[in-house]
């Protein structure tokens, strides 16, 4: 074998210096360090060589530090401004345009709207992620168990899920913020006072935004529990539920994270315009929705009751689903353009 | 040349069917054979002739439905794996009886480490925890020759060349001490150089561990230096079963003869040709009238289209499914 390598070795050795005559002395010199080399170079794992592949796609990057920009703006908002501030009103210095000592105005009670974009935005990014959240533990629980264990519990998690879906979604939500609203108490948190309507909202929305999620993942179950690393898991005597967690879902990690992350998007606007109809998140907690609702009737009379609130959603929605896209990206070698 | 070692493993009259839209495929048709302690058997035959299904069926692995178990026994040290339910059967599978695939490309899972795959066996059955079953991780990478296992552990399939993965799955496979190893094909994927390196790695655990192994292939030539019995397969049915040197000396079944005609050898001149099986193996719908094997059959005689020969035995621990006597091409 020693043999072998150092005639092959040599033999390309030869080739490669021939022209310039050093000959079999350097065999050591031009094969010892890049095999070395290759030996001490620790290779990429699979989430380095996705940031790389992230790291190339500007819009993603773009995304990614607007995102970065307005998390900053609504956590460290709160420092520079009191809630109590936010609530303030004064009916005194309602409906002012922006100026220096209200810099987005104030709106039809005279409370500050820059600070109240501020409070509102922490409220519409957690709803957004926790709607997110509850939606994924439905979905992939119902994909995961539907695709994995096939048959009569598919059959049944399927026709529910697609049943879900024939409800237009609208509708539901209307009605179910509608006779929901006001069931559940206020609360406090982090030593503040948050609506109960809150919980309502992140609820309705995040089971409302499951379905396509669960159907995504049980069409990768299907495909996954059929290969042969699968069947090698079940070799060493694993469980079902360790197959699914732990060999499974890791595989199916791509999709549902390029789906969730489009999800909070979605969620921050669905979040918008339940608000708008004004059956959203109830007053006194301020939510970007429920700002556009209160600029509902002076459209044209005071413009920056909606502008700040909107362009807030917009570049929020407009940033996440950059960052969806490039990790749709990176995590698919498959689509990768050049 | 049956060792004198206890049976481990006794599989008899195993039936095994898939039911599809077309019809009912009868895989495994009533195969019987047993397996000693430490011993070596080899199961050969062309590809879809039941090999690989018949013994995921003892592993309880077939997926019910489709698959059927219609029928048979396998006796692991007397109790009847068919008859145990899968949270029984995961307790042997892995610790007792463990499995090789064919393609190390696709029975590693990509996106977890060597390590946690090959460690995974060891927290389940030996009831060690993180720490132990990285250690015993690490001696068993070097065990099979990896080198740097330390650094190998934390490393994820995509960074390992096929040769080292299968050295991988062996490491997964012989990480409990199994007493039955089953080597699906585990060579087929590799070339030759790596092939028996595979061979001689696995030959070596076995004397180690003192393992018994059932390897299937369709490559006789591994077969020849490895097993001391071999069953040969052919459209769910055994029709030959004999110890090695039986089976490469003194075959008796045409399906044998025709298999090992097939087959290269050093000693051929150059400008002979190969000998090639005519015809297509039978497609499985529905059980064959007749010998299966008749319609490619040089020896092929008018009994072997009306009844499908009975396994017999023609000499001392030598059994075939044949009506002919291939010497005299009449009716044994």
């Amino acid at each position: 074998m020693q043999v072998q390598v150092r005639e092959i070795r040599s033999r390309f050795t030869l080739h490669v210096l021939r022209p310039t005559g050093t000959g079999m002395a350097t065999v050591t010199d031009v094969f010892s360090p890049t095999a070395e080399e290759t030996l001490t170079k620790e290779p990429l794992t699979p989430a380095q060589l996705a940031w790389r592949r992230f790291r190339r796609h500007k819009m993603a990057m773009f995304g990614l530090v607007l995102l970065a920009a307005l998390i900053v703006y609504v956590i460290g908002g709160a420092f520079v401004f009191s809630e109590e501030f936010a609530n303030f009103n004064d009916v005194g210095i309602k409906l002012l345009s922006p100026s220096a000592a209200h810099p987005f105005g104030t709106d039809a009670i005279g409370r500050d709207i820059l600070a109240r974009t501020v409070y509102g935005g922490q409220i519409s990014l957690i709803i957004g992620l926790a709607a997110v959240g509850v939606s994924l533990v439905v979905g992939v629980t119902v994909g995961a168990v539907s695709g994995y264990y096939g048959g009569w519990i598919d059959s049944i998690l399927m026709r529910f899920t697609e049943a879900l879906l024939c409800i237009p979604q609208l509708f539901l939500l209307i009605v179910a913020a509608k006779y929901l609203s006001g069931k559940i108490p206020n609360f406090e948190m982090f030593g503040r006072t948050f609506s109960g309507s809150v919980i309502i909202i992140i609820l309705i929305i995040g089971l409302d935004s499951w379905m396509y999620l669960a159907r995504i993942v049980r069409s990768q179950m299907l495909s996954l529990k059929e290969q042969e690393f699968v069947t090698a898991a079940h070799c060493t005597g694993t469980s079902n539920a360790a197959i699914i967690v732990t060999h499974i879902l890791p595989n199916t990690i791509a999709p549902i994270i390029v789906n969730a992350t489009l999800g909070v998007a979605n969620a921050i606007l669905t979040e918008a315009y339940i608000s708008f109809l004004g059956l959203g998140v109830r007053p006194p907690t301020a939510t970007w929705g429920n700002m556009l609702e209160n600029a509902n009737r002076y459209l044209e009379t005071a413009p920056w009751m909606w502008f700040f609130p909107g362009m807030l959603i917009l570049l929020t929605v407009l940033a996440i689903n950059f960052v969806g896209d490039g990790l749709r990206d990176a995590l698919d070698p498959r689509a990768m353009v050049e | 040349m049956r060792s004198d070692m206890p049976t481990i493993l006794d599989v008899k009259n195993l039936q095994t069917r898939f039911k599809t839209y077309d019809g009912l495929v009868y895989a495994v048709n009533g195969i019987s054979y047993s397996l000693d302690e430490g011993e070596t058997l080899g199961v050969v035959g062309e590809s879809g002739c039941g090999k690989s299904v018949s013994v995921l069926s003892i592993m309880g692995l077939i997926p019910q439905p489709p698959g059927i178990i219609a029928g048979g026994q396998a006796l692991y040290h007397g109790s009847d794996l068919l008859k145990k339910s899968q949270a029984e059967l995961r307790h042997i599978r892995g610790k007792e009886i463990a499995m090789i695939f064919q393609d190390p490309m696709t029975s590693l899972n990509p996106v977890l480490t060597i390590g946690f795959q090959i460690g995974e066996a060891l927290q389940l059955h030996m009831a060690m925890n993180a720490q132990q079953a990285r250690d015993r991780t690490i001696e068993l990478l070097s065990m099979v020759g990896i080198p740097q296992p330390d650094r190998a552990f934390d490393n994820y399939p995509h960074q390992f060349s096929g040769g080292m993965r299968q050295r991988a799955m062996i490491a997964m496979a012989i990480s409990c001490l199994p007493q039955i190893l089953i080597a699906d094909e585990p060579t087929t994927a590799l070339d030759v150089t790596i092939q028996a390196q595979i061979t001689d790695l696995i030959k070596r655990l076995r004397d180690e561990i003192g393992m018994a192994i059932i390897w299937i292939t369709h490559d006789l030539g591994i077969i020849a230096g490895l097993a001391q019995r071999v069953i040969v397969m052919y459209a769910g049915f055994i029709v030959e079963h004999a110890s090695v040197d039986d089976v490469y000396d003194n075959p008796h079944h045409p399906y044998t003869l025709a298999l090992l005609g097939a087959l290269p050898r050093v000693d051929m001149s150059r400008s002979e040709r190969l000998t090639s099986i005519p015809g297509m193996p039978p497609n499985l719908i529905g059980l064959p009238q007749g010998c299966p094997f008749a319609p490619r059959c040089h020896f092929v005689l008018e009994k072997c289209r009306q009844e499908n020969p009975p396994l017999t035995f023609i000499a001392l621990k030598h059994e075939i499914a044949c009506w002919v006597d291939v010497q005299t091409g009449g009716l044994r």
